[in-house]
């Protein structure tokens, strides 16, 4: 068997050829000053910042929520305390689809998989004692993300913390749901429009707010290779900027509040590629085609969250190997922030200790492996190079694709609502995840402990402990702020939110009113789903 | 030994709203794959849709996908509406997503047949589904 291997021609995760041996002659078309530049500099292949992490280290971003808004803050504040400095929240299913704890739908989920939030009073205890002028708050959510950015601006008020000294993120990706994550509310064209309305509103009042996490991650965990995700994740940051610069916005005033998020896969030198091209795409799109002028604009900085779709309910510790080996991939490749998913997610959302392992897996790499002694370790290398090389091409044949597809001053914009609407994306993914699938089932993709080297005997893990009262404590909660709020201003503030749609406003000016009525947010989202229509999805497989 | 049944009819939907649609989605072609008719109701379902459209369609199996933590709320109040529908003896029940170890004998219990956590091979439920569905569905009129 082991002749027969070295026959076999290799290839990346993705499917990308790798030659046994890459020379000079693999970057024979590569200028490095043209293509690479310093780190710092345009195109910023090798990162955002000249020192990079001599200068700071990346941010240790763990996502959590679950259960109330009071359970989670006790995670949050047990989190920061064991080293995290940024806090990542995560919504529960009925919060992310815009319905309410007592919706039908929600029965069960709520709480389950993230945090309840139905009005500001839940948002207010979610941040209990944490000064949101000193830790950066990463929320999320998307189609309903206007109305949940409303709640945090209002708790942000109430405690006199200015608005400018905020500096987080809301993920407000709102075209990447119809493909990726799936927890829309809205169709592709208004919840565009909501997304924005945030980057409007938030340029002009919320000065260092990034208003668009740009994701690829979610794209990866419905399947996508490592080249669809990279394209993707870049045509939906192009449909925002268009429809910005449609919305009037000049590109220097809101690109630099941009951000983005990928996944990590196992495969590390696609994974570092991959990274290293979408640096170099987006500062040339920046330049060339918006015509930015701002390095700000056009240098591009991202998240990283190791991907739980990767993770094996068999041997469930081998996942700490996984979980290292694709945070140290989404070092190699310069993320600004990192989640490390928790070794036990293929059975339930992290426990406590999964989650002190994930951060002391990045405290390890930061502290103990060097890789962060210098800037860009592998730049230079021919291997790395040419892969960066053949994603970057490899992605724009999509977007090219997608382009095509669209037409008028913003192709890219319209093309991106095409391609949801035909179901192109979807059936590109799901195609990829099949086909992963069976290379799974065939044993041409070896997985340890799964479809090789399984081991006897399973290990009994400590999982997380889901509190089945939450859901009904939750619904208390909802009752009590309906019965202790004015009807009238909620009516109000409802039907000004209401017109203000109708007559295509920007909303978030109505939402802080109806937040602060104590509206909920499935009363919010139902008035707009009254007037834009609600999504069903169309179970492309 | 009966001989094996041919033109199997499997419905699939994903209860609540929960998102996480690619291993059904992943299921379906594999379904479709192996020769069976796959009918996808999608997502954000309720019990009572998924059994009313099993009856209408007059399906041999019953597959749902959950990887929100609800399937102990959600799976009973599908159960109950394919018995209140007097299906549950007529359909195969499966039911794949993150289930943890200890709840598979209680899923059995409410009629459940095969239960498959993340992970599982899809050959495994296809072949689960050629051994479990008895009857042979007659070849459709032309």
């Amino acid at each position: 068997m082991a002749d027969g291997m070295k026959e076999q021609p290799k290839r990346s995760l993705s499917g990308l050829d790798v030659k046994p041996v890459y020379t000079p002659d693999d970057l024979a078309g590569t200028d490095f000053a043209r293509d690479l530049g310093q780190p710092g500099e345009f195109p910023f292949t090798r990162g955002p910042y000249p020192n990079m992490y001599l200068g700071r280290l990346w941010t240790r971003r763990q996502i959590a929520g679950f259960g109330t808004a009071q359970a989670t803050n006790e995670r949050y504040r047990f989190l920061l305390d064991h080293g995290q400095n940024g806090i990542s929240t995560d919504f529960d299913h009925p919060t992310l689809t815009g319905y309410d704890s007592d919706h039908e739908l929600a029965e069960g989920e709520v709480g389950r998989l993230g945090v309840a939030i139905d009005s500001v009073r839940d948002m207010d205890d979610l941040f209990l004692d944490i000064p949101l002028d000193k830790v950066s708050v990463s929320l999320t959510i998307n189609h309903p993300a206007i109305v949940l950015l409303g709640m945090f601006l209002s708790v942000s008020e109430q405690r006199g913390v200015d608005w400018s000294k905020l500096r987080g993120t809301v993920q407000n990706d709102s075209l990447k749901e119809f493909h990726g994550q799936k927890t829309f509310a809205l169709g592709p064209g208004p919840s565009l429009k909501l997304t924005t309305d945030i980057v409007e509103f938030c340029t002009k009042h919320v000065p260092n707010w990034y208003t668009i996490s740009i994701s690829g991650y979610h794209i990866r965990e419905c399947g996508s290779d490592a080249v669809q995700e990279l394209a993707f994740t870049i045509a939906q940051g192009m449909a925002y900027v268009e429809s910005a610069l449609e919305r009037g916005l000049p590109v220097d005033s809101f690109a630099p509040r941009l951000s983005f998020f990928f996944g990590c896969h196992n495969d590390v030198f696609e994974e570092v590629a991959k990274y290293r091209a979408a640096r170099r795409m987006w500062a040339r799109i920046m330049k060339d085609r918006y015509k930015a002028s701002k390095p700000e604009s056009m240098r591009l900085r991202f998240h990283t969250q190791t991907l739980g779709s990767t993770l094996m309910r068999q041997d469930p510790q081998n996942n700490i190997a996984r979980g290292t080996l694709q945070a140290l991939a989404a070092v190699l490749g310069g993320t600004q922030s990192l989640h490390v998913s928790g070794y036990d997610e293929a059975f339930d959302i992290p426990s406590e200790e999964a989650m002190r392992m994930s951060l002391a897996t990045q405290l390890i790499l930061s502290h103990e492996s060097g890789v962060t002694n210098t800037v860009d370790p592998l730049a230079g290398s021919y291997f790395v190079e040419s892969l960066t090389n053949e994603i970057e091409e490899a992605a724009w044949g999509y977007i090219s694709k997608i382009e095509e597809m669209g037409s008028g001053e913003y192709p890219i914009k319209s093309g991106m609502l095409s391609a949801i609407d035909t179901g192109y994306i979807e059936r590109e993914i799901a195609r990829s995840a099949y086909e992963y699938q069976l290379r799974i089932e065939s044993g041409e993709q070896v997985v340890v402990g799964l479809n090789q080297y399984q081991s006897e005997g399973a290990q009994k893990l400590e999982l997380f402990q889901f509190d089945p009262e939450e859901e009904e404590w939750q619904k208390g909660r909802l009752a009590e702020t309906r019965g202790g709020r004015s009807p009238a201003d909620v009516k109000s503030a409802l039907s000004s939110l209401k017109q203000a749609a109708v007559d295509d406003k920007n909303l978030m000016p109505t939402v802080l009113e109806a937040v602060g009525a104590l509206a909920t947010e499935g009363e919010m989202l139902d008035t707009m789903r009254d007037v834009y229509g609600e999504y069903v999805d169309p179970g492309v497989f | 030994m009966a001989s094996p049944p041919t033109n199997i009819k499997v419905l699939l939907a994903k209860l609540g709203l929960d998102g996480h649609d690619r291993g059904i989605k992943v299921i379906a072609r594999a379904m479709r794959d192996a020769g069976m008719e796959v009918v996808y109701m999608g997502m954000r379902v309720t019990p009572d849709q998924v059994a009313q459209t099993a009856l209408q369609e007059d399906v041999d199996v019953v597959g749902i996908s959950i990887l929100s933590g609800a399937h102990m709320r959600l799976i009973p109040r599908l159960t109950k509406a394919l018995q209140e529908r007097e299906i549950l003896d007529d359909v195969l029940v499966m039911v794949g997503g993150t289930i943890p170890e200890d709840d598979v004998e209680p899923l059995q219990k409410m009629g459940v047949q095969g239960v498959f956590p993340v992970g599982s091979f899809t050959t495994l439920m296809t072949e689960f589904i050629t051994a479990n569905v008895s009857r042979g569905r007659s070849a459709p009129q032309v």
